[in-house]
């Protein structure tokens, strides 16, 4: 039973727990087995754990189970285990963004996604792999050693939320959190076969969430099918008086959406193909799948239209603009003084605050997190603001008025939602520009604040991995990419003859330094 | 756009409180002037009359009553730093002010 | 010339005006009395246990994020309306990215070029040579909204000061308490004026801040603190020369004091034929000179961009105009009412103006104490001891209520003027209120008819001849024998009383 528990989605096991046929301490013990056993650790296996608590959420399972026999369970899904992206904060739980500098931090305070995944009784299994300060699209980028892709461990899993993506496609969770700045929920949902939701810009509180790039950074659901993201989606989002960006209206319902979509019928939806983000530069086995999907759609009743967005060539660059400076700013705090890494540099006799200053954040950044701080220095330099930040903020009005014009004309946009599947580890490691290829099609979703979607769209014809489908929709219209997403889903699984990760290889059993315990890495 | 030189980035640096290695100035210019060469390209795209957006969301006017709400206490303030004394951070000495 | 010492030489006064003309810029920083701090809801008292009134959000830990206090936003729109500024439509908070320990985020959170206030004025009441007052119009350049930093103490070394310290401690109580900082454009054609308008323009603004109520307005709690920039241009030239910013400018003594150090040190420099650097000095209230703190160059590259964690703030103009409602009388205004309603001569007015004391004998007065006892004691007893410890009147630790106790007693005549001083000497060392030093100090006049009696006769005892003076009809020769019953008593006795006893008893 416990190998099957593990292989469940999120709604069934919520059913179970609804009927009884399973305990929150027996999904929970089954999940923490699978960590140990197929998580390893920096040298092997998946690695997509950072921490593991299994003290703390063997506890929170048995508390909810006590709910559930009082018959008072907190939630629909009280009870269901769950993964969080180690960027959000997590009181009483290391959480380090993947960084040296932050290595044994351990928050005071509860990101308002963390509190509500704990009101509403889901238990805490640990924290996941990323890229560091979540920059980057690989997890490569991790101070505490890369993911793995759970479909060929040889190959990166995404990122920067490779940790999150790679642990439910290795079944070690049912549900994550991740986060979204230029797409890492969605790229490494397309690589690893999962599906993930970056929401509105404004849906879903940021309160805890240690920012890359404030006016882009989006917390969402990790999940392995659609109504999953819906369940999730609905608990952590809505309005939250710490943060002052959050958008106070009600969303109309998701859960709603993705039930409505499974049933098949998209008669009357208008999907517009963004004809800047498919085609050239997108490998052949993803545009297949891609076009096969917009097949999928048209059978399900979807009017497809192309629809082009001119400005969309310029997001990659708008966005490595806008997101250095941003990021540059918010990582001056990671300064030695009040929490985290202080290193002492060498040498030297009573050294300075400022001194101390330098040589931790040399010490405990890596290159990419430099790369952009400096980057971000250089643009907000007087004399370079206006034409690089200024110019950047002008050509992001444009996007988003391009996205404005394409909903006038469709319901939602779609296109692949990566260029490739995964590739190798360390194919792309100090080739920047190529590593931040990745993010072409995901980026415009941020720059606007509309909320984005990727799922599983098959198996790629040259390599066999996974390829994804991106759905974007109207900001606060997150229920349009819920419904479409939905019925594709259906219509792929009638495809494929089941889910896509029910192909993915078997993994081998680890002997890692992860245990049921304690922390790895 | 200018291309970003090594006594650039040095500056910059220093400005961003790094202390980067010989070696790491070596590896990180040339790497940020294709950066920059690549991001250069919007230079232009938007006119002078687009306005610019800060916010996804036009959102305005989000405040707080004024009213206490519990804070973390000195405890829990002090349990991340790295050094700490008479319920303060102990940091190493401060050359100057700054402001 | 003569040399400071410091070493800094400086020119005559008269000689720098002889030769320059000087231009001041004044910003002054308002530390306002919210209950909670600008983005976050930690309290905002002063004096508590070190670290205990902070969260996530005033420590910059991170993934925390601000949310503006409304009432903070409120202060500063109605300080802004007080300096008859443009209230903006729609403005934002911006970063000032800079590194200091003191500063949690290593970025201010403040306003750049969107203020919530710009383009007012004030117009300041100067005190001139012939007893009267002039106006000058001091241009208001923009008030903004921009959070406090934390506080280090500096331990070790031999100073207790920054430099030769081995390390700090930092406490971020302090961090994230509501500012306005208020920027003057610069001031120019005051010539010799310039130091007397400085000081006249932060009074003034401090009594407006106080009208408001926004502010505890203390500068010796640092709840009001100003910097002086100052440059010097050739006479007639009318040219703007290189500033300096002269910072911890703690009391309105210091304002003018720091002016004229500046004028006169400026002038010294170019004199030499070298130039002004252009920099941040630091005022030590002790010594009375500025030292150079670091020139302005790398550092003031402060990198702002809009703050994308909050929103734009856009006052509805149904709110400013209801805000506007609030506001208290203009200055001009208020002292004639005050002057009609205390019957205080012009010479009278403008000492307690120029004493820095309109607000206290204000809140004497409506304490119920007499306007001229209310005078009194500000401008006599008061503003001695200030200027002996070097305070501002307001600092002293007397309240305008502990003055308006000391005269009732004074008036029930339960206290001389005499004992009313010693139950100020308590006062000031912090003993308790009026009622309880005179009691811990066995001020009270003794008002026991046996007693009195017992030391006058004691005294007529002790001095015959002076007795058979008063006796012979020598009435002013009762002041010696009043003062030997004084003593017996140790001032505590009503002298009026006593001298009616002698009378009564030598008649």
């Amino acid at each position: 039973m416990s190998a099957d528990l593990t292989r469940r989605t999120a709604a069934d096991l919520a059913a179970d727990l609804a009927a009884g046929t399973t305990t929150s301490v027996a999904l929970t013990q089954a999940h923490l087995d699978r960590i140990a056993a197929v998580d390893g650790g920096p040298d092997a296996g998946v690695h997509a754990f950072l921490h593991v608590d299994a003290e703390g959420a063997l506890a929170a399972a048995a508390a909810s189970d006590e709910r559930r026999a009082a018959g008072s369970p907190a939630s629909a899904l009280d009870g269901v285990p769950i993964a969080v992206k180690d960027v959000l904060a997590t009181r009483g739980l290391p959480t380090t963004c993947g960084s040296k500098i932050l290595e044994g931090w351990v928050p005071p305070y509860d990101a308002t996604v963390v509190a509500r995944l704990r009101a509403a009784g889901l238990p805490i299994l640990g924290k996941t792999n990323m890229d560091e300060f979540a920059m980057g699209s690989s997890t490569e980028h991790s101070a505490y050693g890369p993911t793995r892709n759970p479909w060929d461990l040889e190959r990166i899993p995404g990122g920067s939320g490779g940790g999150s993506a790679a642990a439910l496609a290795a079944f070690e969770t049912p549900l994550a959190l991740g986060t979204d700045t230029g797409g890492s929920i969605r790229q490494p949902g397309a690589v690893t076969g999962t599906v993930g939701v970056k929401p509105t810009y404004g849906g879903v509180s940021r309160y805890g969430l240690v920012a890359m790039a404030n006016s882009l950074d989006q917390v969402g659901p990790v999940t392995r099918t659609v109504l999953d993201s819906a369940l999730l989606h609905e608990l952590v989002g809505g309005h939250d008086p710490l943060d002052s960006t959050s958008v106070d209206q009600p969303l109309p319902s998701l859960v709603d959406a993705a039930r409505r979509g499974a049933e098949g019928d998209l008669s009357g939806v208008r999907v517009g193909v963004i004809t800047e983000l498919s085609g050239e530069g997108y490998q052949a086995g993803v545009q297949a799948r891609f076009e096969e999907s917009l097949e999928l759609l048209v059978k399900a009743g979807a009017e497809v239209v192309e629809v082009s967005c001119p400005t969309f060539v310029h997001a990659l660059a708008t966005y490595y603009l806008i997101m250095p400076c941003e990021a540059s700013s918010n990582l001056a705090k990671f300064d030695a003084m009040r929490y985290g890494l202080r290193v002492l540099p060498e040498g030297v006799d009573s050294p300075s605050a400022e001194q101390v200053m330098r040589a931790t954040r040399d010490a405990g950044f890596g290159d990419e997190v430099k790369r952009r701080i400096i980057l971000g220095t250089y643009a907000l330099s007087s004399g370079y603001y206006d034409a690089y930040y200024g110019t950047a903020q002008r050509v992001r009005t444009l996007i988003a008025r391009d996205f404005a014009a394409a909903f006038e004309k469709v319901d939602v946009l779609v296109s692949p939602t990566a260029p490739t599947t995964a590739f190798k580890l360390g194919e792309k490691l100090d080739d920047p520009l190529a590593m931040y290829l990745n993010d072409l099609a995901t980026i415009p979703a941020n720059l606007a604040g509309v909320p984005g979607m990727s799922l599983p769209s098959g198996l790629a014809d040259e390599d066999g991995l996974p390829a994804g489908f991106q759905i974007l929709a109207p900001a606060l219209a997150d229920d349009r990419m819920y419904r479409v997403g939905a019925a594709l889903e259906a219509a792929l699984h009638e495809r494929w003859g089941g889910p896509l990760l029910d192909r993915a290889p078997a993994l081998a059993a680890q002997a890692g330094p992860t245990d049921a315990n304690g922390a790895s890495a | 756009m200018p291309e970003i030189t090594r006594d650039e980035v040095e500056h910059l640096a220093n400005l961003a409180r790094i202390d980067l290695s010989d070696a790491e100035l070596d590896h990180l210019a040339p790497q940020l002037s294709v950066i920059l060469e690549s991001v250069a390209s919007i230079s232009g795209v938007a006119g002078d009359d687009v306005p610019p957006t800060s916010h996804a969301l036009p959102l305005t006017n989000v405040f707080r009553e004024d009213v206490v709400v519990p804070g973390l206490g000195a405890e829990a303030a002090l349990a991340g730093a790295p050094e700490s004394e008479q319920q303060r951070f102990m940091v190493p000495r401060i050359l100057g002010d700054e402001q | 010339m003569s040399t400071s010492t410091t070493g800094d030489v400086l020119v005559d006064y008269d000689e720098v005006l002889a030769a320059y003309d000087p231009a001041m810029g004044l910003e002054v920083h308002v530390e306002l009395n919210t209950a909670t701090k600008m983005f976050c809801g930690c309290p905002t008292e002063f004096g508590a246990e070190p670290n205990t009134q902070v969260c996530p959000t005033c420590l910059g830990l991170p993934g925390a994020m601000p949310v503006v206090n409304a009432k903070a936003v409120e202060s500063a729109i109605r300080i802004g309306l007080a300096l008859n500024c443009d209230i903006a439509e729609w403005c934002r908070f911006a970063r000032k990215n800079y590194f200091y320990p003191d500063m949690p985020k290593n970025f201010q959170t403040s306003q750049y070029d969107e203020p919530i206030a710009f383009e007012g004025w004030m117009d300041v009441l100067v005190p001139t040579a012939d007893g009267g007052t002039e106006t000058v119009r001091v241009e208001i350049e923009r008030a903004h909204m921009e959070e406090d930093t934390g506080k280090s103490l500096h331990v070790g070394g031999s100073t207790g000061r920054i430099h030769g310290a081995d390390y700090s401690l930092v406490d971020y109580n302090r961090a994230g308490i509501p500012l306005i900082e208020i920027v003057t454009k610069p001031i120019t054609g005051l010539g010799a004026q310039a130091p007397e308008v400085a000081k006249a323009y932060v009074a003034q603004l401090r009594e407006l801040i106080v009208a408001l109520g926004v502010s505890d307005a203390r500068m010796d709690q640092g709840s009001i603190r100003a910097d002086v920039n100052l440059s010097l241009a050739p006479k007639g030239s009318g040219a703007l020369g290189t500033r300096t910013e002269t910072k911890n400018v703690n009391s309105l003594r210091s304002v003018e004091r720091a002016v004229r150090y500046e004028m006169q040190r400026h002038a010294a420099v170019l004199g030499e034929g070298r130039s002004i650097l252009q920099e941040t000095r630091h005022w030590h209230e002790d010594t009375g000179v500025t030292t150079s703190g670091r020139e302005k160059s790398d550092a003031e590259d402060y990198r702002y961009f809009p703050e994308p964690d909050l929103v734009p703030v856009a006052p509805s103009r149904e709110w400013v105009e209801q805000l506007r409602g609030t506001m208290p009388e203009n200055p001009r205004a208020r002292l004639a009412r005050l002057q009609e309603s205390w019957g205080f001569t012009d010479l009278e007015m403008r000492d307690t103006v120029g004493a820095g004391a309109l607000g206290l004998v204000e809140e004497t007065i409506a304490a119920g104490a007499a306007p001229q006892s209310a005078r009194k004691w500000w401008l006599g007893e008061m503003a001695r001891r200030a200027n002996d410890s070097g305070v501002e009147i307001g600092a002293l630790g007397v309240t305008p209520q502990h003055v308006a106790r000391v005269q009732a007693m004074v008036d029930a005549g339960e206290l001389t003027d005499k004992l009313a001083r010693q139950v100020f000497d308590g006062l000031l060392a912090g003993e308790g209120t009026p009622e309880e030093v005179v009691a811990a100090r066995g001020l009270a006049v003794v008002s026991d008819e046996g007693a009195l009696s017992a030391a006058v006769d004691k005294a007529i005892a002790e001095n015959p001849a002076i007795a058979d003076k008063i006796r012979d009809g020598k009435v002013a020769a009762a002041g010696a024998l009043i003062g030997a019953v004084m003593k017996e008593m140790r001032g505590q006795a009503d002298a009026a009383r006593v001298k009616e006893l002698v009378l009564e008893k030598l008649s």
